[in-house]
Parts: structure tokens; C-alpha cells; sequence
């Protein structure tokens, strides 16, 4: 069976860090289940910049072991609440994230 | 003074919290309240009109117990980045509501305004002469972009709020601050060590966000010592975990481990988390590096026209499976039509756009998924100088879209269902964020004016 990430951890959830700039923490509830996830190849730059077709450069991760967290920041498109924008706090741009296969 | 005792009323003045919390949390001594009140969450519109988020009866009921909190304990009260923009405009806002108060309760103390707009000939001035820094993913600026400004403010450090409290200021309404500095001002003034400070501070800012399971925004308290410090909720239903606390780094920081401020970074790479009991978390170890250069991040807005929107939906099949032509197809007359009607000098007087919810309106150029579900809605967004103007627009392209034709029906087909009649909406004035840059003044008093009243 495969597993999927929305399978192992607690919250996924996207968020503006200021108008210009997306970022998205995947949290899990013990170390164990983080761990399966940050030493998997499943959050790497290349697999976030196939599922959001960015440049890999434009993409940081960080893995946050003191809260079983993981981050994802990434430039908006378009700034918050711009006349293109379709998410001013960018809450939902974490979809994608939710059905990955964790491998 | 071995510890200094400091208290978040809320995360954000106005949005509320728990007077039995509030109350308990006073009984606990702290040595300062702090709230912050400006936010640029909820987009651009704050910052480019000069109103408030959060309603008048709300602000003036949390900014009461705050005030009547810290007169009764003869301690300072701060409140950063008031009325959710933080310009002089928006600081006028919640400085009436104080006045209210004041008279109502008759409260008497000594008042300290921190202004944070930025004159716009200081900031051509600094961009010329290469006194400014873009942030990342920041839009290229000029003259031009300083000037279609309707605001521009600057986020204060600690520095005017320690003026502030050195000229005895029981009371201090900020303009547009860092969130962390409110609540940075009494320690780093009373001598403890910044990363610490700055660390305690930028848990604090946000209330009772760092606690395990937040139902609603409460207070939050800080023990801040020489070597640590630690956190413990106010209110007995909610407690801190380590993790709760650590976690809080994460929220709308584009790194959880470095946080910029004017005067240095925050460096909690190597912070420890632990638990004293089940409800109050003891933290250590980060790190705070002094900025070679002093630094002010700005924010600008600039007003981008009215906006009218048109919502319709789509549950023709034979429409679905050809959306994308379709909708190029109406935009194209839709376009036309305005040129038919107000000659070619319309075409840059108009931005015209299509959102398909059930598609990819949500994510735009980030979706993945390209599949479409079996119904759509369609909204049409179009702005224009004028209210006037973007309402004729409006209306004229509901007309056209409704009953744009698909090859395979042949006579007059409807296909979009409008939910609403008429149609069009007007919207209001749409502002966009324009700044994402940094200015190097000489000093802070460049920038943020600072005010005393003895109220």
C-alpha cells in the first residue's frame, strides 16, 4: 500500500510569508513518522519543482527536527491580493502536497 | 533583575481574548502588556485605503482591559503597527479609540506615538543613491512606483519603542512595526540578551498561537532570564509543548530559523525546546547576529483601479469539454465589444481577466492537476479607472458571455448560469502591494517620528 503524506502527517498547510512569498509546513506528531518522511525522497527541491513547475533554485526547504516539521517557501506568482491573485493569505496552495507518495 | 515578566494581550488587537485569562495573567505580575494590531494577512487593501481590519467596537473592547490592566499594575502598555496598515492614517485610528477610553474611564498617562510613513522624496532620494535593497521575488521600482504609492510605511525595530519608554511613556501606539519589536522594547532596554529577547519575542507575538490546540486568540506569558526563557498560557484550558512552541517558528516565516530584524537576525537553528510541566515550556540557545548595516523593510500600496466581478457557472457537458476554447473565444468578443463600443483608445484602460473554479482558479500557473470537474464556475474580473467605467465594462461583458455560442449547438444558446441579478458587481477600489524592498537609513530617527502627549 502505498503511503501518502496526508497518511502520516498531522497538518499540511500553506500560508504567505508577506505579499510576496508562499510557504507551506508539513508537520508530523512524532519523530518517527517525520523521520520516515525526511529521509525518504519525497520533499526535495526537484520533486517540489515538478509539482509547482518552478525553477529549482526558486524553491527552499528546510527540515525543522525540534518540531517534527518540515518547510517549504517558494515566490508567489502573483502578490497577494493583486488584481491576478486568486488566494490573498495563500492558504490553499498546498493541494498538490496532500496525495504525494511517500518513497 | 534576574527576570522580566511579559504579556501578550492577543495576536492581534481587536480579534479578541479571555478577560478571565487576561485577569489570571495580570495576578502572574508581568512587567509589560504588548499587543500588535497591523497585519498585511488580509491583503492589500488595509494598507492601500487607510482602513482597519478589525472593527471599532472590537479594538476599543480589547484596548480597554489593556489599558485598565496596565494602569492598575503602573505598567506600560505597547501596541505595534496599529490599525492593521500602520500608517499615520491608520495610527490616528486606534489613537481616537484610546482617547475614547480615556476620557470614559478618566485614565491619565503619558502617551508615546511612533509614526512609520515614509516621506516619498526621502525614499527617491535613498534609491538614487542606492540606499535601498530589493527583498526576494521583489518587483524592480522607480520614481514612478514611489509615487502611484497610496501609503508606504516602514516596519520599526526596536529602537523608537525604547525612546519611547526612556521618555516615560506609560502608553505607546506604534505605527507599522516588526510584530517582535512591541514586545522586544522593555527587555532589551532593562539589558537581556537580544537573542533571547527576540526569541521569546517572536513567540509571543501572536498570542496563544504556540500552544498545542488553540480554539480561539488568548494571551500569552513570558519569563524572560539571562540564560532562557519560558512560556505558560494564561488560560488553564490551553498548554505549551515543546513542539507547540517550536512550531510556532514556522508560522508565515519563510524559514523557521532566521528571523530579520532592522538591527540583526535571529538565529534559532540551534534553540532547545523543553518541557518544565505539562503546560509550560522552557526554551535556550538560539543565537542573535548584530546586521552589519541597519536596515527598515518596507511596505507600499498602490491604488489599481475598481474592480467589478461576474460569477457564472457551467454544467453543459459539450461546453466543458471544450472550456478553454470556448472561454479564449468569448474573451476575444468581449474585447472586441468594448473596442466597438469606446474606439481602440480602450485597450489599455481596461485589465480583463477569467478564473475557472473546478479548474485551476485556485492555484492558477501552479496547478498540477489539469482535470476539470463536471460543473464550473467562470468568474470575469475586470478593472477600470472608474466606477463608472468598470460598471459599463461590467455589464456589457455579462451580455456577451452569457450566450457566447459553442459550434456544436447550432441557434442562441445561455451558457452560463448567473446566480445573481444583475449580473455584474462592483466590487470597490482594488489596490496591489507595490514594495518588497529595504532602505538603509543613517539612523531610525530618519524614518519614525516620534510623538509625546500627556493624556
Amino acid at each position: 500500500m502505498p503511503v501518502k503524506l496526508s497518511d502520516v502527517a498531522k497538518l499540511i498547510r500553506s500560508k504567505n510569508a508577506g505579499p510576496f512569498i508562499l510557504t507551506m509546513d508539513i508537520m508530523f506528531e512524532n519523530e518517527e513518522k517525520y523521520a520516515l518522511v525526511k529521509n525518504s525522497n519525497t520533499i526535495t527541491a526537484s520533486s517540489i519543482s515538478r509539482i509547482y513547475n518552478m525553477e529549482i533554485d526558486r524553491i527552499d526547504i528546510e527540515f525543522f527536527d525540534a518540531a517534527n516539521s518540515i518547510k517549504i517557501s517558494i515566490p508567489r506568482p502573483h502578490t497577494s491580493g493583486s488584481f491576478e491573485d486568486s488566494d490573498v493569505f495563500g492558504g490553499q496552495q498546498y493541494g498538490p502536497l496532500v496525495d504525494i507518495v511517500v518513497s | 533583575m534576574e527576570t522580566i515578566k511579559v504579556m501578550a494581550a492577543s495576536g492581534q488587537l481587536g480579534s479578541g481574548f479571555s478577560e478571565e485569562s487576561f485577569n489570571r495573567g495580570m495576578s502572574w505580575e508581568p512587567d509589560m502588556i504588548g499587543c500588535d494590531s497591523g497585519s498585511t494577512d488580509s491583503g492589500p487593501f488595509y494598507l492601500g485605503s487607510g482602513k482597519n481590519h478589525f472593527p471599532h467596537d472590537a479594538i476599543k473592547r480589547d484596548l480597554r482591559l489593556i489599558l485598565l490592566g496596565a494602569r492598575r499594575n503602573r505598567i506600560p502598555a505597547v501596541i505595534g503597527s496599529a490599525g492593521t496598515g500602520g500608517s499615520n492614517e491608520h495610527l490616528e485610528i486606534v489613537v481616537k479609540i484610546l482617547q475614547e477610553i480615556s476620557t470614559e474611564e478618566n485614565l491619565h498617562f503619558r502617551l508615546g506615538i511612533i509614526k512609520s510613513d515614509i516621506d516619498k522624496e526621502y525614499l527617491k532620494e535613498m534609491l538614487d543613491t542606492g540606499k535601498t535593497a530589493p527583498l526576494p521575488n521583489a518587483p524592480s521600482i522607480d520614481h514612478n512606483t514611489i509615487d502611484d504609492c497610496s501609503h508606504i510605511v516602514g516596519l520599526a525595530g526596536v529602537e523608537p519603542y525604547i525612546e519611547c519608554l526612556d521618555n516615560g511613556c506609560d502608553v505607546i501606539i506604534g505605527g507599522r512595526s516588526s510584530d517582535t519589536s512591541i514586545y522586544a522594547s522593555l527587555p532589551l532596554k532593562k539589558g537581556f540578551p537580544p537573542a533571547i529577547v527576540w526569541h521569546a519575542a517572536k513567540i509571543l507575538e501572536c498570542g496563544a498561537a504556540c500552544v498545542a490546540q488553540r480554539q480561539y486568540p488568548d494571551c500569552m506569558f513570558a519569563t524572560i532570564d539571562q540564560h532562557g526563557f519560558s512560556l505558560e498560557p494564561p488560560n488553564m484550558d490551553y498548554i505549551c509543548t515543546p513542539v507547540s512552541v517550536a512550531s510556532h517558528m514556522l508560522y508565515e516565516n519563510a524559514s523557521a530559523f532566521k528571523l530579520i530584524e532592522p538591527s540583526g537576525v535571529l538565529d534559532t537553528e540551534q534553540a532547545t525546546y523543553k518541557a518544565i510541566n505539562s503546560r509550560s515550556v522552557r526554551v535556550e540557545g538560539s543565537r542573535f547576529v548584530p546586521a552589519n548595516q541597519y536596515s527598515i523593510k518596507l511596505e507600499g500600496a498602490r491604488f489599481a483601479g475598481h474592480l467589478s466581478t461576474i460569477l457564472g457557472g457551467v454544467r453543459d457537458p459539450v461546453i466543458i469539454g471544450q472550456l478553454d476554447s470556448w472561454l479564449e473565444g468569448m474573451e476575444q468578443k468581449v474585447r472586441q465589444r468594448f473596442v466597438t463600443i469606446y474606439g481602440d483608445d480602450i485597450q489599455d484602460k481596461y485589465r480583463l481577466l477569467f478564473r475557472v473554479y473546478g479548474k485551476n482558479a485556485v492555484m492558477g500557473e501552479l496547478e498540477p492537476d489539469q482535470t476539470t470537474a463536471n460543473e464550473v464556475g467562470v468568474v470575469v474580473e475586470i478593472v477600470a479607472d472608474s466606477e463608472e467605467m468598470v460598471r459599463t465594462l461590467a455589464s456589457v461583458a455579462a451580455h456577451i458571455c452569457v450566450h457566447y455560442p459553442v459550434p456544436e449547438w447550432s441557434g442562441l444558446i445561455t451558457g452560463l448560469a448567473y446566480p445573481y441579478s444583475p449580473a455584474a458587481s462592483y466590487k470597490g477600489p482594488l489596490y496591489e502591494f507595490t514594495l518588497n524592498h529595504v532602505v538603509y537609513p543613517e539612523s531610525y530617527q530618519d524614518i519614525f517620528k516620534t510623538e509625546y502627549h500627556n493624556i
